[in-house]
Formats: C-alpha cells, sequence, structure tokens
C-alpha cells in the first residue's frame, strides 16, 4: 500500500540567478505521494505549482535535488522521455490536442503510446468502436464526430478529449494543471467528474492543480496547499473529509495578511 | 502551337509540383519556413547531371537525387533541433552551403547534356509511336512520375509515423507528452521534403537537359505560391487531397507565367510578376483565412 509513486527531495530552484530579476522559488521543496493517491494542489499565483509540474515532468531542470518517480531517479532524464510513465493536462485546452487533426486520428495517436510510430496505417479501426463508446461517457455528443477535426471543438469537449487521451494509455503519473480553469462552470465540472471518474478506474497516481477551492475539496484522497515556494498545509483521509471550504479560505487569508495585502 | 503551349504548362507544372509538394510539408505541416530549397532543387539537377552524364540509369539518378535532397534536408533539420538556429537561418545556412557543393558535384557553374545522353525521356520517346501523339510522351512519363510521389505522400501521412510529422507542426508540446522526440521528427520531415524537392530537380535536369548553379533561385517562392493556391483556392473542393490542390496550385502559376510570357511580358520581368503574384496569393489566403477563422470562432 504505502509505495511511493513520487518522490521530491530538497528541490532547490532560482529564476534568473545573479540579475536584478533573481527570484528564488524554491529552496529545499519536499513532497512525496503514494501510489494510489489523488492530489489536489492549490495555492496563491506564483507559489510554483506549475514550476514543481514542470521540474517533475522534466521541463524545467531543478538547481538541486532529486525526482524519483516509482523508485526510478529522474534528473537530467529528457521530457519526453519521462512522459513514457507521466499523462499530462494543460491549462489550455489547444495544448492537448491535435487541432488539425480528427478526433478519431487524436485517440488512434495516444492509443499508440509507447509503441512505436511505424508505417502501418495510423487511424486505429479495430478500436473505433471503443473510442466511441468512450465519448458517448461525456455525453458531449462527440461520439458521432469521430471525423471533425479537434481545432473545431468548444474549449471544454477539447478538454475532455485530451483528458482521454492523457490517460488511454495508463500513466503512472498524471499530471493536471488547471485543466479546468479555462472553461465554464458547467463544462469545468463535467470535466471535473470524468477526471474523477478515470482516476478512480484506472487508479492512477494523480497531482491536480486546481484554483477551484471546492474541486480540491470535493475530490481527491489528499489537497496541498503552497505558497511561496513551500508547503503551508497538508491534509490526508479523515483530516481531509473534516475539512470545508471556509477552512481553506481561513488559511487562504492568514497567507495573504502575512504578505500585508 | 496552343496544344504545345498547353502540354508545355502541364509538364513543368507537374515536375515543379513534385518540389511544391515537398513545400507544402515544411510549410504547412511542420510550420517551418525552410529555405534549403533553393539549394535543394539544384543539387537535384547537379546530381542527376553527373550520373546522366557517366551514362548511369537515368531511374537511378532520381533515387540518388532524392537520398541527396533527404541528407540537405536532414541538415537543415540538425541545425535547428542540435545547434538550436533559428528555422530561417537554418534554411539559408544550408542553401549557402549547397551553391558550393552543387557546383562541386558538377565541376562548372553550367554545363548541357549532349543529345545522345540517356535520359528517362530519350528512353520513353516512342512510348506513343512517332505520330501526333509523340508530343505527349513525356508529359505521360512526367505524370507518372509525379503521381508515385504524390500517392507515396498520401500514404505516408496516413501511417502512424506520418501522423507524428502532422501533430509535430500542429502541437509540438503533445508529441512530448506522446513520449517522442519532437526533434527527431522535425528532422525527419525536412529529410523527406527536401528529397521530393531534390527530386522535381533532378526530373527537370533530364527534362531541361542543362545544369545552371544559380538556377534555384526563386525555387521556394514558386513553391510556397502553388502550396498557398492549393491549400486555398482548392480547399474547398470535397473529397480532394490538398496534394492534389498543391500540384493543381502549381500548374495555375505556371499557366499564369506562360500566359504572361506569351502576351509580351519581357522574360527579365518574371521575378517581378512572380512576386506580385505571390503577394496577390497571400492577399487572398488572408481574405480567405479571416473568413473561415470567423467561422469557427461562431461555432466554439
Ligand atoms: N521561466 C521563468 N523565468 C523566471 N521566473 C519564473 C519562470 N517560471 C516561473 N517563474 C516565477 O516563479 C514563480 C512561480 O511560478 P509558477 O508558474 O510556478 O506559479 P504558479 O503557482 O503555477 O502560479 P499560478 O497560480 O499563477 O499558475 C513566479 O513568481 C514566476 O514569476
Ligand atoms: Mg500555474
Amino acid at each position: 500500500m504505502c509505495r511511493k509513486m513520487l518522490e521530491l527531495s530538497d528541490i532547490h530552484k532560482t529564476f534568473n540567478r545573479g540579475t536584478i530579476d533573481e527570484k528564488v522559488l524554491f529552496s529545499g521543496f519536499n513532497l512525496t505521494i503514494e501510489d494510489g493517491e489523488f492530489v489536489g494542489v492549490i495555492g496563491s499565483n506564483g507559489s510554483g505549482k506549475t514550476t514543481m509540474l514542470n521540474i517533475i515532468s522534466g521541463d524545467v531542470a531543478a538547481d538541486s535535488g532529486s525526482v524519483i518517480l516509482d523508485g526510478v531517479k529522474m534528473n537530467g532524464m529528457k521530457n519526453f522521455k519521462r512522459a513514457k510513465k507521466i499523462g499530462r493536462v494543460f491549462q489550455n485546452p489547444s495544448m492537448g490536442t491535435c487541432p488539425s487533426m480528427t478526433i478519431w486520428e487524436n485517440m488512434s495517436i495516444a492509443d499508440n503510446k509507447g509503441k512505436t510510430y511505424d508505417l502501418s496505417f495510423g487511424l486505429n479501426r479495430q478500436r473505433k468502436d471503443f473510442y466511441r463508446s468512450q465519448l458517448e461517457l461525456l455525453g458531449l455528443g462527440l461520439e458521432n464526430r469521430l471525423s471533425a477535426p479537434a481545432g473545431s471543438l468548444s474549449g471544454g469537449q477539447r478538454q475532455a478529449l485530451a483528458l482521454i487521451m492523457a490517460t488511454m494509455i495508463r500513466p503512472d503519473l498524471l499530471l493536471l494543471d488547471e485543466h479546468t480553469a479555462a472553461l465554464d462552470p458547467k463544462s469545468s465540472d463535467t470535466v471535473m467528474m470524468l477526471t474523477e471518474k478515470i482516476v478512480r478506474e484506472k487508479n492512477i497516481t494523480t497531482l491536480m492543480v486546481t484554483h477551484n477551492l471546492r474541486h480540491a475539496v470535493e475530490y481527491g484522497t489528499r489537497a496541498v496547499m503552497m505558497h511561496e515556494g513551500g508547503i503551508i498545509m497538508d491534509v490526508s483521509g479523515e483530516e481531509k473529509k473534516n475539512k470545508s471550504i471556509s477552512d481553506y479560505l481561513k488559511v487562504f487569508n492568514e497567507i495573504s495578511i502575512e504578505c500585508g495585502n | 502551337m496552343i496544344e504545345g503551349l498547353i502540354i508545355g504548362i502541364l509538364e513543368q507544372g507537374l515536375i515543379y509540383g513534385i518540389m511544391a509538394m515537398g513545400v507544402y510539408i515544411t510549410y504547412t505541416i511542420l510550420d517551418f519556413p525552410d529555405l534549403s530549397v533553393d539549394g535543394t532543387f539544384p543539387l537535384g539537377i547537379a546530381v542527376c547531371f553527373v550520373m546522366v552524364n557517366h551514362g548511369l540509369s537515368p531511374w537511378l539518378a532520381l533515387i540518388a537525387a532524392f537520398a541527396a535532397g533527404c541528407a540537405a534536408g536532414m541538415f537543415t533539420g540538425l541545425f535547428n533541433v542540435k545547434l538550436k538556429i533559428r528555422n530561417l537561418l537554418c534554411g539559408i545556412l544550408t542553401m549557402t552551403a549547397l551553391y558550393s557543393v552543387n557546383y562541386g558535384i558538377v565541376g562548372k557553374a553550367s554545363d548541357f547534356l549532349s543529345m545522345d545522353t540517356t535520359t528517362i525521356f530519350s528512353q520513353t520517346e516512342f512510348l506513343f509511336g512517332n505520330g501526333h501523339m509523340a508530343m505527349y510522351s513525356k508529359l505521360a512519363v512526367i505524370l507518372v512520375i509525379t503521381l508515385a510521389a504524390k500517392f507515396a505522400l498520401d500514404w505516408y501521412m496516413r501511417t502512424k509515423s506520418g501522423f507524428l510529422l502532422r501533430s509535430v507542426g500542429d502541437n509540438e508540446g503533445l508529441v512530448v507528452t506522446l513520449a517522442k522526440n519532437p526533434g527527431t521528427i522535425k528532422i525527419i520531415g525536412l529529410a523527406i521534403a527536401n528529397g521530393l524537392v531534390s527530386l522535381a530537380g533532378a526530373v527537370y535536369c533530364q527534362y531541361g537537359r542543362a545544369f545552371n548553379v544559380g538556377s534555384g533561385t526563386g525555387t521556394v517562392v514558386m513553391g510556397l505560391a502553388a502550396v498557398i493556391i492549393g491549400t486555398t483556392v482548392f480547399r474547398k473542393v470535397k473529397f480532394m487531397r490538398i496534394t492534389t490542390g498543391v500540384l493543381l496550385g502549381m500548374v495555375v502559376y505556371k499557366a499564369c507565367i506562360s500566359v504572361a510570357l506569351a502576351a509580351g511580358l519581357p522574360a527579365q520581368n518574371t521575378n517581378l510578376m512572380i512576386t506580385l503574384l505571390f503577394i496577390a496569393t497571400l492577399v487572398i489566403n488572408e481574405f480567405v483565412l479571416k473568413k473561415r477563422k470567423a467561422g469557427v470562432s461562431k461555432n466554439a
């Protein structure tokens, strides 16, 4: 049960070192996530949530410290190599799909992750019905639009598709960075429910950054609050279940007062 | 007279059309404005020229030219991916280097193939007998080669590897999340594109029977014009692949130039005319694109 899926230890990161814009973000940041945890991360703007995800995915290199994913040290490994074990959905809906390719083509390409992209036929015909059934679960009417380019979908539809694609081949770790932030409240809830369903069914260890306190309260097995490159609150299990939105807001207000606003 | 003019337009349009399909890969699919084309077209001419001049198989010369173009395209890609040089500059570097390379391959600035040189066209001269139809034999051979290139490219774009190529220009970040190196795919795309351009050069070499080290100037502009005509004007036609549109775009382009020349435009003014035509297509493109974008946002 207590297998560690992700271990960030003693992470240091300073941007623009030695310049007038020097920004010390992390100095000795630690976070350990166990296998099967669904962690909601909240925090003020600029607290380092996105940078943390980027350090995990290899898009940003930490100055020092180690990133261990499923027992394997990731330091120095290129982002696309790490991606073998990591699935990711971004805030911007256009980043999770190929706009000029059709839904079917997008799903086929995601379904092939981890295998070679050779000279065999790109569209996966055998799995067409499976794709359709996956889309049907969304209730967005996409199941009848397999041949429509992804670029013609709305933000919410695209984000739902991106989520299905990112988890089609089960990743060891799923990184979500405010993946519902660009959506209207209704689509945002739809995508959040879909997230919960996929994460549960496939039992994927998940790290989800969100600005939606309600989502952080209602979903996930653990909630982490970040502020200025550190973790100021970390609750899970029963403790988390007993927390309400107002409890989180209280902490938020405290840190704002500290900052003098 | 008119029949001959039309055949000439089709012949040249289809040869340069192969080149335009290469430009389509870089400009439209990879979103990489690749100027190597001005060097890889004459590279194809040079490689082919030397080979057929030495009596080697003219068909083998086409394959060799394709391979040489692939290699040159790989350099452009490596400059960009490994050395992090800006894409426009990468093409300029390759193009500049190829000027010397092409000169070196042939050994002089310009040369002609002697009349008894075996080419793909001399081998097929009497394909349709020696009557009136004989004037169509070159066009037939060109059509076969161009269509072979077109169908090969269409097929490739539908493979898994082709899907990756399409996604790298569309959304490089997605390719990373698929655990693939976008740089490698870009290099492959540039190689295929310049292979096609060089193949076009090789066909043109046997068609025009001449090498001139400066003959690549303006190739990329010509290719872009065809791609823009092909992807805007002909996009409206249902069930037509974009590659077909690009080929037709090049034929339209060549027709415009030929008509202008026949109407008395002095040959030295063609570059001016090419530029004007290019700007005209860009303006049309902008207009059409804006309309389409407006349509999309309405759907969203
Ligand atoms: N590439 C960079 N260069 C310089 N500073 C950076 C860079 N990336 C991030 N930062 C700085 O690091 C801090 C943390 O940024 P980050 O994007 O991780 O915050 P965040 O918690 O995701 O914020 P938000 O809630 O606004 O998305 C910010 O102060 C930001 O200005
Ligand atoms: Mg962020």
